[in-house]
């Protein structure tokens, strides 16, 4: 039925745009010169008179549709059967007789319940019909009014125009009001958890067992939600990512500006890019398989014991992971200091390295600093690598060999398998998730001030 | 006509400056040739730029190269302290002498070279750093001003001789690139005297820069060809008229003319020269 009124509709729209392409054709008596707009904008001003009314009433309607029939069918109910029953219970007599109404019969279903079911499916057919007449109406009303309005000076541009600017208003609305949707509902999720578990406990707790028993007689773990060793393993892998990630970032940008010949690094850069572009899951088992063995070979040989899933095994992977980052803002933003700096330092005599960590450097660091910060929200919201290759055991620890967990871990260990919605240990990812975005937000909105900043400052 | 209007302001200035240094542009001859070009000749890949080039700059004196655009003067001012080295592609033929040492041989680090031979640029171009860090630069990397007294006197004595003490001394630690056009261009050069150079190299330094900074720079060439010998690229020929005692001309790579700027501008031997200098050409 709704893909029937939405072709039913197109097929208005296209006539529509026919229609009033004709009209427009018509009124100019041969000479589209002296129309105001040329005739494929009174064909559009027509189309979308037609299609977006009609479309946004069926939306409204498909959404109220199904609330308004429920109340009803609650309405329609004998009050004998819903006496003294709770909200739920209500709820669930109303989706027995919707799975009687698709077919699903399940039981011995009484005369009442049948009766609702046959009514049920009675209204939905009448509201359908009737969303159906009036989406027709309105595009055939649309049609009516504006094909009336064409005529040599009617401004159909201008009106096309005002469409389309409400058009991309409305698409860069969807993207923050979608933002806005999900900060509201980690923002809630975090209250609930923190109705259960105070806040103090879940900011400076040193102990992290949220394995808390969901069914009676379970044995787990008492349940404690002390986050601090989460977030101090989320700074110790990042940490350790920055320590590969911004030398090897830097140096190679520094080499491919300065020293690279121009062929080397045409062939250089994509190829560094490319590292950017290798799924975060092929990393972490490159990591799990090939690092974190030889990691632990490696120590053994020097007579150090270093766990599977070492610290320095998911940071080491997850900083190679980051080098595009460093080394693209880094590259750009040394390419960006005017040669002019680089000219009048040659003039007084100086070297190139000394033009580089003299010059260069210290004018081109905003835009550095400001990737070494992307670079670092980035790894502290990586997900997959740390997954595959960090602990899931949160470990109070600054020693790198030792296995430590992430965040991003727990949320992932936290919602995999049974969960249910209302117990601490599966709230806990939210709260998690908000320090988390807090953080990276934080991050990219402090990164991107400065690059902004610096970008100014050359023009 | 223009031409002439530029040789009497040439005439009352260099009256000027003469009273303190015994040269008037008559007696340039006798002075000694610091630098020495011969047969240089410089290409860009296949390109050749510059042909044969014969020319002598004086010590203690300003010389002037000008030309219409494209002629080669710029070119050659940087064959002068190999910043052509730095492009990609460029190779320079011949000899150029700095005093008696042959700046192209493998021998000569083009980076001390620099410091012999500072350069000023067409656009001011302070690093983004304090006025004090700016001129304290160049003698920091060559080791001069060992410690903090020694460096702050370089800094004083290089801003006073370019001028700019007075307008700065209270904001030394300020950014150099907030300063005007004209001082920041004056900080440039401030810049490359504190490495205590034997030639500075100007090209086109005041291009960039409103008639009443324009007269600043040029008062002060006036006053640090005393000490130091200036070779300078300008498009104005009344600039060249006012500060130099020597001019060149150039057309299309090559080296057409070149002698005491009187002569240049009153009785130019070639008539592509003559062309130039009023205004036919160029």
């Amino acid at each position: 039925m709704i893909s029937i009124v939405f072709s039913v509709l197109l097929i208005l729209v296209v006539l529509g745009y026919f229609f009033g392409r004709q009209r427009a054709l018509s009124s100019s008596g041969g000479t589209i010169g002296s129309l105001h707009s040329r005739p494929p904008y009174h064909g559009m001003y027509v189309a979308s008179w037609v299609g977006i009314p009609s479309i946004l009433l069926v939306l409204v309607w498909l959404t109220l549709q199904g609330p308004i029939i429920d109340m009803i069918l609650v309405k329609s109910l004998s009050a004998t059967k819903l006496q003294g029953l709770s909200q739920s219970q209500i709820d669930i007599i109303i989706s027995q007789i919707k799975s009687l109404a698709a077919g699903n019969v399940f039981g011995e279903p009484d005369a009442e319940a049948r009766e609702a079911a046959e009514n049920y499916l009675r209204w939905q057919s009448i509201a359908q019909w009737a969303m159906f007449a009036a989406a027709v109406a309105i595009a055939l009303a649309g049609m009516a009014l504006t094909s009336g309005r064409i005529s040599q000076l009617f401004r159909a541009r201008h009106g096309v125009e005002n469409v389309l600017n409400l058009v991309m208003i409305a698409c860069s609305m969807i993207a923050i009001l979608t933002t806005l949707g999900i900060i509201l509902s980690l923002l809630i999720e975090a209250m609930r958890f923190f109705d259960r578990v105070s806040i103090t406990e879940f900011f400076f707790g040193l102990n992290w067992e949220p394995q808390i028993p969901i069914r009676e007689g379970q044995v787990t773990a008492g349940g404690a939600f002390g986050a601090i060793p989460v977030f101090t393993g989320t700074l110790l892998i990042a940490a350790l990512a920055l320590l590969v990630a911004v030398p090897t970032g830097l140096l190679s940008a520094i080499y491919l500006t300065e020293y690279a010949n121009p062929r080397f690094r045409s062939i250089i850069k994509p190829i560094l890019e490319i590292l950017a572009g290798i799924p975060t899951v092929v990393y972490g088992f490159f990591a799990v398989l090939t690092v974190a063995p030889a990691m632990r070979d490696f120590g053994a040989y020097l007579g150090m014991d270093i766990a599977p899933n070492s610290a320095i095994a998911a940071g080491a992977v997850m900083g190679i992971m980051i080098i595009p980052f460093i080394s693209s803002f880094s590259d750009d933003a040394i390419n960006a200091v005017p040669n002019s700096m680089r000219e009048g330092s040659y003039g007084l005599g100086a070297t190139k390295g000394e033009t580089i960590t003299k010059v260069l450097l210290p004018a081109a660091l905003p835009g550095i600093m400001g990737g070494i910060l992307l670079a670092t929200s980035r790894a502290i919201g990586e997900t997959m690598i740390v997954v595959m290759a960090a602990g899931l055991i949160a470990n109070l620890t600054a020693n790198p060999f030792e296995a430590v967990t992430t965040v991003t871990v727990q949320i992932v260990t936290l919602l995999i398998g049974d969960t249910a919605f209302d117990n601490p240990k599966t709230l806990a990812a939210f709260a998690l998730g908000l320090v988390l975005f807090v953080v990276t937000l934080c991050l990219n909105v402090l990164a991107l001030r400065i690059v902004q900043k610096y970008r100014e400052k050359y023009e | 006509m223009e031409p002439q209007v530029g040789m009497d302001q040439e005439i009352e200035k260099s009256t000027v400056p003469a009273t303190g240094v015994s040269e008037k542009p008559g007696e340039t001859a006798a002075l000694n040739p610091k630098m020495k070009a011969k047969k240089v000749s410089v290409y860009y890949g296949e390109k050749q730029a510059l042909f044969d080039v014969d020319l002598n700059i004086y010590e203690k004196s300003v010389t002037a190269l000008i030309g219409p655009s494209g002629c080669g003067k710029s070119t050659f001012i940087r064959a002068l302290n190999r910043m052509n080295d730095v492009i990609e592609g460029c190779r320079v033929t011949g000899k150029i002498l700095l005093d008696d040492m042959d700046v192209y041989d493998p021998k000569v680090d083009p980076v001390q070279l620099r410091a012999h031979v500072g350069m000023v640029f067409q656009k001011p171009n302070p690093f983004p750093k304090s006025i004090f860090d700016n001129i304290a630069y160049g003698p920091k990397i060559h080791g001069m001003g060992s410690n903090k007294t020694d460096l702050e006197e370089i800094v004083e004595t290089s801003l006073k001789r370019a001028g700019l003490f007075d307008e700065v001394k209270d904001r030394l630690k300020e950014p150099g690139t907030g300063l005007s056009g004209g001082q920041q261009q004056r900080l440039c050069i401030a810049r490359a005297i504190a490495v205590s150079p034997d030639v500075i190299l100007m090209d086109e330094p005041c291009s960039a820069l409103d008639p009443i900074a324009t007269a600043r720079i040029e008062e002060l060439i006036d006053e640090l060809k005393q000490n130091y010998t200036i070779v300078i690229v300008t498009h104005s020929m009344q600039q060249a008229a006012r500060v130099s005692q020597k001019t060149a001309f150039f057309h299309l790579g090559y080296l057409v003319e070149e002698g005491d700027t009187d002569m240049i501008f009153t009785s130019p031997n070639d008539e592509r020269t003559e062309s130039y200098i009023t205004g036919r050409i160029g």
